[in-house]
């Protein structure tokens, strides 16, 4: 590490801002956002600054960034060749400090986004930078992509996590967001998203950072997303060893509907799920999501339409959070997961790697070698996401506990494509969910799609 | 719908409709090492072909995403087994299926193997293109090319032996996945 003197960020305190837009009533809303060139990097985050929204700035980086292939980047950077990322670790400090002069601050928190298993040359510029907002962590970053060993990305992480503290003798407070309410973005049970974002979340805090936020990205049925950060708060709540946490929800990360209506009626849905859910963050999607990755005008119009819909539903609620059974489904297979997870060893590294080698905790259709592929899920007549096999999951102690334990059941191909198909076709289809917050919203001119398959 | 194309040894032409495909597919009930491309990381449409391959009787070794060479040809070696499928939707199956399939053959005991390769193989989305990648991908090693191909498509070969129809396919959810929407597309988080 080089001793250059830390740029002015003392006061950029990434979840002291959130919690504070949103316990004065607003709904922090934020893009993915990531371009090669600091010129357009800087034109997006200006742009996700001056929105009709109250937002925070990202920086999502290049896939070679990820995989820290710098061949492949020298080769991309000589020819010319666009990234699908700003190449954080590449492009010199001095172009990265230029390109954020005057825009990140205590008003404009910008957090680095990557995906990386490997994050630790990610975290050393982010630090050189002043960078102290960031996600991720050792199991929502590696199992879901490619093939690193669990082992190896829980150490990395834990390094990178530790490194990633000392912004804290540097003035800033360094943060991190658990990437674990997506996995692999689509037929996940609930209790698994939530379990996953929980220990991640004590893992960073075991490594020193103690400012966290928590996901949970929009499944298939809004009661038992809202019964899911019910359980994700309470859990927080009852283990977290500091009051600095806050909720982050991701509009859906699956097979996104293709209409604009149906787009629009996701990300109402998503909005409305924050507000009722008490969720202080959100990070949207957009109408182009299906297609290709969007631009900066249909990012801003994402935003806005978001923190409008957001508005509305909270003009119905008072801002009151909805009722939910505290000692819900999820919450009560979540804490079992939870639980089995933390006893099997001191050090919370350790313990996720023989919790998966131990299937205590299994993604179900994940593909890599260190998950034991047991688990099954389906989406029931109501919707809901329930367990087809649950495998060798923690649930099975204490009894049967009312649905904690999956009934075995054969998912065929014809099935599984249907339930990856059943969000998209739910939201297209003439009528749909959130259809009264889109009477209510001006929708954004609907940009012209191009024609489906 | 592509039919998808065959190599056979003992023909000069394509087969015609109906033909018995030379070499492939093997019959329902041994062992498929199923797998992808090295540079695809997208892993829905390798479950979907798990399920659907063991619907139709067959053992799956599922090697995931991201799949190197040198595992796939170890993985054979040691399974030995009917049928290899590889599935790519990232765009790049066709340049890496050219480099692969002779990596294969290579090994003596692999070079009569059974091996197949589909999905959304190019970034083009031209007949002509597909036509000629798929000529490409049979003199490069693979007995039967699935290019934009639909899982029915496989299906049909799978437990018929026989050309596939153009009728009733099922939706190609190879293009979804090629737009990079699902989780395992690098640009998630």
């Amino acid at each position: 590490m080089t001793e250059a003197p830390l740029p002015a960020v003392g006061a950029v305190d990434f979840d002291a801002f959130v919690r504070r837009r949103a316990s004065a009533g607003a709904l922090v809303v934020q893009p993915r956002m990531g371009f090669m060139d600091p010129e357009a990097m800087r034109a997006g985050l200006a742009a996700t600054r001056a929105a009709d929204a109250t937002t925070v700035g990202t920086l999502t980086l290049d896939s070679y960034t990820r995989l820290r292939d710098e061949a492949a980047l020298a080769t991309a950077l000589a020819e010319g060749r666009p990234l699908n990322g700003y190449p954080l670790t590449t492009h010199p400090p001095e172009v990265t400090a230029r390109m954020l002069a005057g825009l990140r601050g205590p008003d404009f928190p910008v957090q680095v986004r990557h995906g990386s298993a490997v994050p630790r040359h990610i975290f050393e510029s982010m630090i050189g930078l002043g960078l102290s907002a960031s996600e991720g962590g050792p199991i929502s970053y590696c199992l879901p992509y490619g093939r690193t060993p669990l082992a190896q990305s829980v150490r990395n992480w834990a390094d990178s996590t530790r490194l990633f503290a000392t912004l804290r003798e540097r003035g800033a407070q360094p943060h991190l967001e658990s990437f674990g309410g997506c996995l692999l973005g689509q037929l996940c049970p609930p209790s698994l998203l939530v379990a996953v974002s929980v220990l991640e979340a004590l893992f960073f805090h075991q490594h020193g950072v103690r400012s966290v936020s928590v996901s949970y990205a929009q499944q298939t049925n809004a009661t038992q997303d809202r019964e899911a950060v019910a359980a994700l708060r309470r859990l927080c709540a009852e283990l977290l060893p500091e009051p600095s946490w806050h909720v982050v929800i991701y509009a859906y990360m699956g097979l996104y509907p293709v209409t604009p209506r149906g787009a629009y009626r996701m990300l109402a849905s998503a909005a409305e799920l924050a507000v009722r859910s008490g969720a202080e963050r959100l990070i949207v999607k957009t109408v182009a999501e299906s297609m290709r990755i969007p631009t900066v005008e249909e990012n801003v119009a994402a935003l806005e339409f978001a923190a409008a819909a957001a508005d509305t539903v909270r003009g119905w609620t008072g801002g009151e959070v909805a009722e939910v059974d505290a000692d819900n489904e999820v919450y009560r297979e979540a804490a079992a997961l939870v639980d089995a997870v933390r006893d099997l060893h001191p050090d919370l590294g350790t313990a996720l790697a023989e919790a998966f080698t131990k299937g205590y905790l299994d993604i179900p259709y994940c593909l890599h070698p260190d998950n034991q592929g047991r688990t099954r899920s389906y989406i029931d007549e109501e919707g809901r996401l329930r367990w087809a096999d649950s495998g060798d999951l923690p649930f099975g102690r204490g009894g049967d506990g009312g649905g904690l334990a999956g009934r075995a059941r054969t998912v065929t191909s014809a099935a599984l494509h249907a339930d990856l198909h059943h969000v998209r076709y739910a939201y297209d289809a003439d009528e749909g969910p959130a259809d009264d917050i889109l009477a209510a919203v001006a929708l954004p001119a609907l940009p012209a799609l191009p024609p489906g398959p | 719908m592509t039919a998808p194309a065959r190599r056979d040894a003992h023909e000069p032409t394509p087969s015609g409709p109906g033909a018995p495909g030379g070499g492939a597919p093997a019959t329902p009930g041994g062992t498929v090492v199923l797998g992808t491309v090295p540079s695809d990381s997208h892993t829905w449409n390798l479950v979907l072909l798990q399920l659907l391959l063991e619907e139709c009787g067959f053992e799956v070794v599922n090697l995931g995403p991201c799949v190197p060479e040198e595992l796939l040809v170890e993985e054979c070696l040691r399974h030995r087994p009917e049928l290899v499928v590889i599935s790519s939707i990232n765009g790049h199956g066709y340049a890496d299926g050219l480099r692969l399939a002779p990596r294969v053959r290579a090994r003596p005991e692999l070079a009569e193997l059974s091996m197949i390769i589909g999905g959304k193989l190019g970034v083009g989305g031209e007949a002509a293109d597909r036509e000629r990648g798929s000529r490409a991908l049979l003199e490069a090693g693979f007995d039967a090319v699935f290019f934009d191909a639909a899982a029915a498509d496989l299906r049909r070969y799978l437990l018929s032996g026989e050309r596939p129809g153009e009728a009733a396919a099922a939706p190609a959810l190879e293009e979804e996945y090629a737009r990079g929407e699902l989780a395992g597309a690098s640009s998630a988080s």
